[in-house]
């Protein structure tokens, strides 16, 4: 069965931007061909999952305001159906990290993240979570969030526009699109790739409960 | 100022005077407390308002420099102690004379390591409790290896320590627990819509009752003032954007005072019109999501949608003349970047016809509401006293009776010119909080109508050197942020860059008044007290 060029909002396939990324992976759908019957359940479980991402509320600075206004009426992301923000992780499908994170906070957003329920998406919104923009050289900065977590989507901006933050989803959108949700998603290939680029995270990732420790010195 | 220095010589001979842009006390620590107690006792001081302490590295010594303020001269003064020992600084506590001394103590206890004899809880406010070295001393190692990003859990401690004098001088540290041993400790965020960013509560509670807090800072503590020291003056701007977001334009404002005082700059009028007029579309845009986000809070959503409607009104003015929706990087030294935009009388003069409609529509909607009612009035009740003991400055302040605004207390740019009111309300609960931010609306607007027809022709820049330098010395400057008192210390060495920059963020002691105000609350009341207290979590942790 042949996959298409891939598309969200019925937005023109000419109108995206940098498909290099997307286009890889609809051609290796091409290459390891689908059957009909699988492929078309497929396609309609991911056009539901692609229209109606929730994302998590999470914010840690300015970005967070921007995510707010994109809630807000003027930019409605209810329009795409995103707009239900859980406040708890395992009723989440995507986090859009939305601020800078610090050494304090890495493991509290790492734990974030393992709370997410399978297929879980990652967008890393503004210079802050790309690099550690202008806080950067700080002594208490993770430079990006990329040594955290994996990375599906890079959002520029300082912060974002709300636009911005639209595309950033519906690029996500669009991803979610070429997966194989029967027969093994993407993404779980993609974890095992993570683990061999950072082979010290693998053994944290399953972390047992920390000592007690509640003592200091 | 005169008279206080004699008498302050005439009472502790071992002080001594330095040249500042305040009076200046310079005195051997052992003396400190008794100092700062006179100034706070007696009938003809009364500085009772602890600005800020500022920790300083000096490479030969460590110290502090204390600004105080009287609520009822409006005089600032500051003091400096220093210690010589580099291995294990320590300082004497004005903890128990002040309140908010016991956070800000901690902060420079995790900056340089200066313990303070006396204080009842010294443990680090911001970093780990495993973090290797003091980051804003001068010889910080910056190496990554030695405090590395890690996804391990943190190592958390129910202990605090308490270094105590005996009466043969001898310092002894004693251990202390933060909660009772029975007691039952609710964690509260660090993710938690309520806490508006990442800010975490250790809540004690017996049944619903809240019995105490530990406030847990530091989740987005990105070492601001650090970087500032590598930057020369011009690039330290930037920061201000990313502090208090809502009051960008505010601080933006405070930093190029306290340099263009410091360089003897003069700012042409249109500037400073066009400065204050920024800051007060600031202030109402900030005002109006604090409406919202806290009305949300309570379960009114659909106040968020109302306020941010004019929020979005005000943010296309701003991004007309700045470009940009949020961090604007607007006000620069000697005036601001760019002239304002052609249509920006005609769009002010718009926001202006629509406010009024929507101040009644919030009260409609929901100040009379009695669900509000009895969520807000009589919660979280600060007195005046207390909110001066813990320098709760801006609208919670002012709810609570004290009259502390800058823009009136120690006028800066053209305020002095203009008629508009101090929000003050005595009650100093929630609703008071809530009411003071919606009438403050209102008196921006005023200032607003009396700016807006009359924005004088002229250079909107100043003159100013490519590469700024400072002479020696060092500058205070305070402003009125959204939230309340904004501080810039800055210290230089003649060179391009500060020696040491310290921002005094209203936000962080609105944080740290929580548990003393919720206590004896119940817990669905914290995102109440929370939320009226309206702080911002970058802004605490800077």
């Amino acid at each position: 069965m042949e996959v298409k060029q891939v598309t969200t909002k019925s937005m023109p396939y000419d109108a995206w931007k940098d498909n290099e990324y997307i286009e890889k992976l609809v051609q290796e759908l091409r290459d390891s061909g689908t059957n009909v019957l699988v492929g078309s359940l497929d396609k309609l479980i991911n056009w539901g999952r692609s229209n109606s991402l929730w994302p998590l509320t999470f914010a840690t600075s300015c970005c967070g305001i921007e995510f707010v206004s994109l809630g807000a009426a003027r930019f409605d992301m209810a329009r795409f159906g995103w707009e239900v923000a859980r406040s708890s992780p395992r009723q989440a499908d995507f986090i859009m990290v939305a601020g800078t994170i610090v050494n304090r906070m890495a493991p509290v957003f790492r734990r974030l993240y393992d709370q997410l329920a399978e297929p879980k998406y990652v967008i890393a919104c503004g210079s802050c979570a790309i690099s550690g923009g202008p806080f950067r050289k700080s002594y208490h900065v993770a430079k990006g969030i990329e040594d955290i977590v994996p990375v599906d989507v890079f959002c520029p901006g300082c912060p974002p526009r709300p636009e911005a933050m639209i595309y950033s989803i519906m690029q996500l959108s669009r991803k979610v699109k070429v997966e194989k949700f029967f027969g093994g998603v993407n993404r779980q290939e993609k974890r095992s790739e993570f683990f061999r680029q950072h082979p010290e995270q693998e053994a944290l990732y399953n972390p047992s409960l920390p000592d007690d420790a509640d003592k200091c010195d | 100022m005169a008279n206080l220095q004699e008498k302050i010589a005439r009472l502790f001979p071992e002080a001594s005077f330095e040249e500042a842009d305040q009076l200046r006390v310079v005195i051997p620590d052992a003396k400190l407390h008794d100092l700062v107690k006179t100034l706070r006792d007696d009938s003809e001081m009364q500085f009772d308002y602890l600005v800020t302490i500022v920790g300083m590295d000096w490479k030969t010594s460590l110290g502090c420099i204390y600004y105080l303020m009287s609520t009822r001269s409006k005089q600032i003064i500051s003091v400096k102690t220093s210690t010589e020992d580099r291995d294990n600084p320590m300082l004497h506590s004005i903890a128990d004379l002040y309140r908010i001394a016991v956070f800000y103590e901690r902060e420079v206890y995790d900056f340089y390591g200066i313990v303070f004899i006396g204080n009842p809880d010294m443990r680090r406010l911001f970093l780990s409790i495993d973090w290797v070295g003091y980051p804003l001393r001068k010889d910080y190692d910056t190496n990554p290896e030695l405090n590395p990003v890690s996804i391990e859990a943190e190592r958390q401690s129910d202990f605090t320590y308490q270094w105590d004098q005996t009466e043969s001088g001898e310092v002894k540290r004693r251990e202390r627990r933060i909660f009772a041993e029975d007691d039952f400790v609710v964690n509260i965020g660090p993710q938690h819509p309520a806490t508006h960013g990442v800010l975490r509560f250790r809540t004690a509670i017996d049944g619903e009752t809240i019995k105490k807090i530990d406030v847990y800072m530091g989740y987005i503590h990105r070492g601001v003032e650090k970087l500032c020291e590598d930057l020369n003056y011009m690039q330290t701007l930037h920061f201000m954007d990313r502090l208090d977001y809502f009051s960008a334009h505010n601080y933006h404002h405070g930093l190029c005072l306290c340099i263009e005082k410091a360089a003897g700059i003069e700012v042409p009028r249109r500037a400073q019109v066009i400065r204050v007029m920024m800051d007060e579309l600031s202030r109402i845009a900030s005002h109006c999501l604090f409406l919202g986000t806290f009305c949300m809070d309570l379960g009114a959503t659909t106040m968020l949608f109302y306020t941010l409607r004019v929020r979005e009104q005000i943010l296309d003015i701003m991004e007309r003349t700045c470009g940009a929706r949020m961090t604007f990087n607007y006000d620069c030294i000697g005036g601001v970047m760019e002239d304002i935009a052609p249509d920006f009388v005609k769009d002010v003069k718009e926001l202006l016809a629509v406010i009024p409609k929507n101040i009644k529509e919030y009260n409609k909607i929901f100040t009379g509401n009695v669900i509000a009612k009895n969520r807000m009035e009589g919660v979280g009740v600060l007195s005046r006293e207390e909110a001066i003991s813990y320098s709760v400055t801006g609208p919670s302040g002012r709810a609570s009776g004290w009259a502390c605004d800058v823009r009136k207390t120690h006028p800066y740019s053209i305020y002095r010119e203009l008629d508009f009111k101090e929000v003050i309300r005595q009650e100093g609960d929630s609703m008071a909080r809530f009411k003071c931010r919606i009438d403050e609306i209102t008196e921006s607007a005023r200032i607003l109508e009396q700016l807006v027809d009359n924005i004088p022709e002229g250079e909107y820049l100043a003159k100013v050197p490519k590469v700024l330098k400072l002479p020696v010395g060092n500058w205070f400057q305070i402003v009125e942020g959204c939230r309340g008192v904004f501080g810039v210390y800055i210290e230089s060495d003649g060179g391009a860059k500060p020696y040491r920059m310290k921002f005094v963020t209203p936000s962080f002691t609105a944080a740290c008044v929580v548990d003393h105000i919720t206590r004896g609350q119940k817990i669905a009341d914290l995102i109440t007290i929370g939320g009226s207290m309206d702080y911002i979590v970058p802004d605490m942790d800077r």
